[in-house]
């Protein structure tokens, strides 16, 4: 910043020092500057590997690698079941498979099959988040074979679909159009 | 217990050598208060419930010198208000101990999505990327040295009150609102990063991550956020708690409390929402038709009376009905309080300062004669909108959107005096 621009925007602060009425809470509008404040580093490349982790419907952020509900089974078995039951049905933690047809009626039964609107969500997540007691500690072709494992419990895909970059945006959700925007307010006035 | 009395005595050779000479009196006191403190403990820690030691204050506290300076202060030790544990993973503000508007950062409530994670400052890091200029990384000692902003504002869980959709749940207001605090958030506005890193126009949401072990992720759409959100380091004045997103967190107004990401990492711009976990199969509402609603940010206006509230005892005669009210949507505008179970309504005074998306405290002096009475408050902000009731909101939602509850709260204070949740 030269020194004209401290000048002008210390005198537009004394300005406006002078009109606002600080006790009556009105805020004294600063200025923002006409450039940068040239504060912080460029990112470099590992840093934003590092961290890049988001996969969006698109299928933009999936990782090389595949996996197969076969390949799945076993690992879910392993990593998965203590939380999620056997079969992804049993709990304690979140039901994952089932509850088809299940939305509109008293006892919604959300899983990634009946609720999820895009497959390529289950590969971030279980990737960032899974499992919670050593979150992003599954390689791509793990990820890749849980997701298959799951979409194929949910009666989604076949038991040798080859998951991967190119496969897995491709699939096509059940609840894939059950989201509405938010239309809110929507409660008449009393 | 034992150990505020352990830390906050003062040693002797500590003290400076000018207060020697003062102190010699004031020391054998001091030292003849802690031994009966301790013995207190003792005798407490005998029978085995040290943990309900009652604090020791002497009869007269004029005849007793008292504690010197502490670093970091404490509480009084006779105030026992807590947060409420729920689950492994949320505790709740003690609203009906609470006073004015703020929360106090150690009551602020807490939800989390895999534990508070333990950030070294020094090593933290803001990235900022996708459509911008330039990829771009701020340390938090960057992030002071922009434009500082301070805002009052509420953050509450959109799951605040979502156990009350089929009838009266929560026993205190704690267990009914709890999810719902307010604090001064001091930070740099996210307009003022963006421009530095040169966003692009093109740029329609942002995905906001955090740094803890589930890497919270929200998509946020730019145009709404924009103008009000910070990207905050300080709460009530000093660093953030770590339950509230140490060292930075992100702080959007009126919006849901899950979209105000904490240990926040991560800023990347996009065309798209990102479609994460956190707004797809969690955080929308599902309707009566099976249909859920997506992105719904904004916490709707609410109100609650504090006090008297659920599991208080209440004696005859005058008392002041106290609560708060907030909006998402801006300035409250008018509470009122019904003491015959929405019959008739009167209008409640609001403390100043009455603030946008803020929680207002307002205030109804009272008598009650000693007979059965249901309290209710109701409230209406700036754009109009009314706090509706139960039923109203149920005939919209159903019971299975689970969050954005904000129905008209109901206390009945039995002829005993004690105030329980009811739905009239």
């Amino acid at each position: 910043m030269c020194i004209h621009n401290i000048l002008s925007v210390g005198l537009t602060a004394i300005l406006s020092l002078g009109c606002g009425n600080l006790w009556a809470g009105e805020t004294i509008d600063r200025q923002e500057p006409t450039h940068r404040y040239g504060i912080g580093q460029a990112a470099t490349d590992q840093e934003i590997q590092a961290w890049n982790i988001d996969v969006a419907p698109t299928g933009e952020g999936l990782p090389p690698g595949q996996g197969t509900a076969q390949e799945g089974a076993a690992l879910f078995a392993s990593r998965c079941a203590a939380c999620h039951g056997a079969t992804g049905q049993e709990g304690p933690k979140d039901r994952l498979v089932g509850g088809a047809g299940t939305l509109a009626g008293q006892q919604p039964i959300k899983t990634i099959g009946s609720y999820w609107p895009y497959a390529t969500t289950l590969y971030d997540y279980i990737h960032r988040a899974m499992p919670f007691s050593a979150p992003q500690s599954l390689s791509p072709n793990e990820v890749y074979s849980v997701v298959a494992w799951l979409l194929h419990q949910n009666g989604i895909i076949a038991k040798d679909l080859v998951l991967n970059a190119q496969s897995l945006p491709t699939i096509s959700m059940p609840n894939r159009h059950g989201f509405v925007q938010d239309p809110r307010p929507d409660v008449p006035k009393p | 217990m034992t150990r505020r009395l352990e830390t906050d005595e003062p040693a002797g050779d500590e003290r400076r050598p000018e207060e020697e000479g003062a102190s010699l009196l004031n020391r054998r006191s001091l030292l003849a208060g802690a031994a009966s403190m301790v013995g207190t403990i003792v005798l407490k820690s005998m029978t085995g419930s040290a943990e309900a030691a009652t604090p020791v204050a002497p009869d007269d506290p004029t005849r007793v010198p008292g504690k010197i300076p502490s670093p970091y202060g404490q509480r009084s030790a006779f105030e026992t208000a807590t947060r409420k544990l729920r689950a492994q993973s949320a505790s709740l503000t003690p609203l009906q101990d609470s006073h004015g508007i703020l929360t106090p950062s150690a009551l602020h409530f807490e939800r989390h999505h895999n534990g508070v994670p333990t950030i070294n400052p020094t090593h933290h890091r803001l990235l900022v990327h996708g459509l911008v200029d330039q990829p771009w990384t701020f340390t938090v000692d960057d992030l002071k040295r922009f434009p500082a902003v301070s805002r009052l504002a509420f953050i509450e869980c959109s799951g605040n009150s979502a156990i009350e959709w089929r009838g009266p749940t929560g026993k205190t207001v704690q267990e009914t609102h709890g999810l719902t605090s307010t604090s001064e958030w001091t930070g740099v506005a996210l307009k003022t990063l963006l421009r530095e890193v040169g966003a692009s126009p093109e740029a329609s949401w942002m995905l906001a991550e955090g740094s803890d072990a589930a890497a919270m992720t929200r998509s946020l759409p730019l145009s709404s956020v924009l103008d009000e959100a910070l990207v905050c380091y300080a709460q009530n004045g000093e660093p953030l708690r770590p339950e509230q997103g140490y060292p930075l967190r992100l702080v959007i107004p009126g919006w849901e409390g899950n979209t105000c990401i904490k240990w926040l990492r991560r800023l990347k711009l996009g065309r798209a929402p990102f479609m994460t976990r956190e707004e797809t199969s969690h955080y929308t509402d599902l309707m009566p038709d099976g249909t859920a609603r997506q992105f719904t940010m904004i916490m709707e206006a609410k109100s609650v009376i504090t006090s008297p509230s659920g599991g208080q005892r209440i004696q005859p005669g005058f008392l002041e009905i106290r609560g708060l009210a907030w909006s998402g949507r801006g300035r409250i505008t008018e509470v009122e309080v019904s003491v015959d179970g929405g019959r008739s309504w009167q209008r409640a005074a609001l403390q100043d300062p009455v603030l946008p998306k803020c929680h207002t405290r307002f205030y109804l002096p009272w008598r009650w004669s000693g007979e059965d009475v249901i309290l209710q408050s109701r409230c209406q902000d700036e754009t109009g909108y009314r706090q509706p009731d139960h039923a109203s909101l149920v005939a919209v939602r159903g019971t299975n959107s689970f969050y954005h509850y904000n129905a008209i709260q109901s206390w009945q204070i039995a002829a005993d005096g004690h105030v329980s949740h009811v739905h009239p």
